[in-house]
């Protein structure tokens, strides 16, 4: 049993609504989160999922409703967007940069975890690819070097979007293992995905966006 | 704090190593401006000497501007800029290692290679001198001013043109004092007022721009 994060909280939505150009993409919306468990979204493109997952970690403004963390609202608490790890369409690693320079950015800018940038990469098998420029990588390999964010940091709250894009059936098991870890640490993981993943065991609320 | 700053500043100074062509570009465009000039205008001694500071000046203007696009471009491309928001590090912070970054990539390279110019402009050496401080002094301010708009702009995808206009504007203060002190130090007055003036300039430029810099990012991820 590995030790439990320190820094968690409850989350909840309240009467969060969101247009995109004069249109409503979604109203009124309410969801609570609590430590050691799952938010599976679900919607059609272009349902919001995207929109809700970017206001719930400050790139994006709500129109209207706010979104509290221990009954606090986050607006006012740096604590609850440093704690976020998130993996969005784009994967936030430098072109320019080799495999194993881009993992220790990724460390050296938060509150590192104890493993090792070499065990990462062995973990997620680009361990012989530590040198290669980013740019040389397969659109899948550049993805599993994404969300080795999630294992550089000790963040409690995770943010995923259609993470699994792109990936291997091999690298997709792994990070469904990675994702019960962190919930059985205790902690939060909001996600979405098309592909099918298998997250038995796990108290997975499952939220239905529909315009 | 100073890791995640310096780590920026190491990083952006890499990336642009690896990118050696790109960086160069508004270097050899200064260079080329400049050297065009004695050939166009001929062997016109006291002309070009006269015209040299502001020929100097205005290229240096307009090569910085040329450079900047590549500022924010990337990282608001490739989603690192998002992931810079959610850092312990305040991103006004961050910006100012990306911004000591650009102008040491830019900025300097062009104070550097200004004497060598400033021989072809036939600029006596007292008149380099102040030349040079004026750059060192006015390029950073150039770089901090355009990187607000940079950071306005970045989410457009024809962002060049309202660019221009949203900076050219702010960078004139900049350059009438450059001149006004070259001119001052040509006829043989005292330029201290115009220096302490691109001083303030520049103090006021690295206190707020910043700010300025984070905000007008967090509404371009908007």
């Amino acid at each position: 049993m590995e030790h439990q994060y320190t820094f968690t909280g409850e989350l909840q939505v309240k009467n969060l609504s969101c247009w995109r150009n004069d249109q409503v993409l979604f109203e009124q919306l309410n969801l609570n989160l609590t430590p050691g468990s799952v938010l599976f979204l679900e919607g059609e493109n272009g349902s919001g999922k995207t929109s809700l997952l970017r206001i719930l970690c400050g790139f994006r403004l709500a129109d209207e409703g706010d979104i509290l963390w221990n009954n606090q609202s986050t607006s006012s608490l740096p604590e609850y967007f440093e704690n976020i790890s998130f993996v969005g369409h784009k994967n936030g690693i430098k072109d320019e940069l080799t495999v194993e320079e881009n993992l220790n950015l990724m460390r050296s800018m938060a509150t590192a975890s104890d493993i090792k940038s070499d065990e990462v990469l062995k973990q997620i098998g680009l361990f012989k690819k530590s040198d290669v420029l980013s740019r040389l990588l397969s659109a899948g390999q550049k993805r599993k070097l994404a969300l080795a964010r999630l294992m550089m940091t000790n963040n409690s709250f995770w943010v995923l979007d259609e993470p699994f894009t792109s990936l291997d059936k091999a690298s997709v098991v792994f990070f469904e293992t990675l994702i019960k870890k962190h919930i059985a640490r205790g902690g939060m993981l909001i996600l979405t995905s098309h592909h099918d993943i298998d997250l038995s065991g796990l108290p997975v609320n499952q939220f239905s966006l529909s315009n | 704090m100073f890791t995640a700053w310096s780590q920026i500043l190491k990083r952006d100074l890499l990336i642009a190593f690896r990118r050696r062509s790109e960086i160069i570009h508004p270097l050899i465009f200064f260079v080329m401006v400049i050297s065009l000039f004695p050939l166009a205008i001929g062997d016109d001694k006291v002309l070009l000497q006269k015209i040299a500071p502001a020929i100097i000046w205005v290229t240096a203007l307009l090569a910085t501007m040329l450079s900047l696009d590549n500022l924010f471009r990337s990282d608001f491309e490739d989603g690192s800029l998002e992931q810079m928001t959610l850092l312990k590090v305040p991103l006004s912070l961050l910006v100012t290692a990306k911004i000591t970054a650009h102008w040491l990539i830019t900025g300097l390279p062009l104070i550097l290679i200004t004497p060598l110019l400033a021989v072809l402009l036939y600029l006596p050496g007292e008149t380099t001198w102040m030349l040079l401080l004026t750059l060192l002094l006015g390029t950073p301010t150039l770089s901090l001013i355009g990187a607000v708009g940079i950071a306005l702009t970045v989410a457009l995808r024809q962002g060049g043109v309202i660019l221009s206009l949203l900076i050219l504007p702010l960078y004139i203060p900049v350059l009438i004092f450059a001149t006004l002190a070259l001119q001052n130090t040509v006829q043989g007055f005292s330029a201290e007022a115009q220096l302490a003036m691109m001083l303030a300039i520049l103090v006021l430029a690295i206190t707020l721009a910043p700010f300025a810099i984070a905000a007008a990012l967090k509404v371009s991820l908007n």
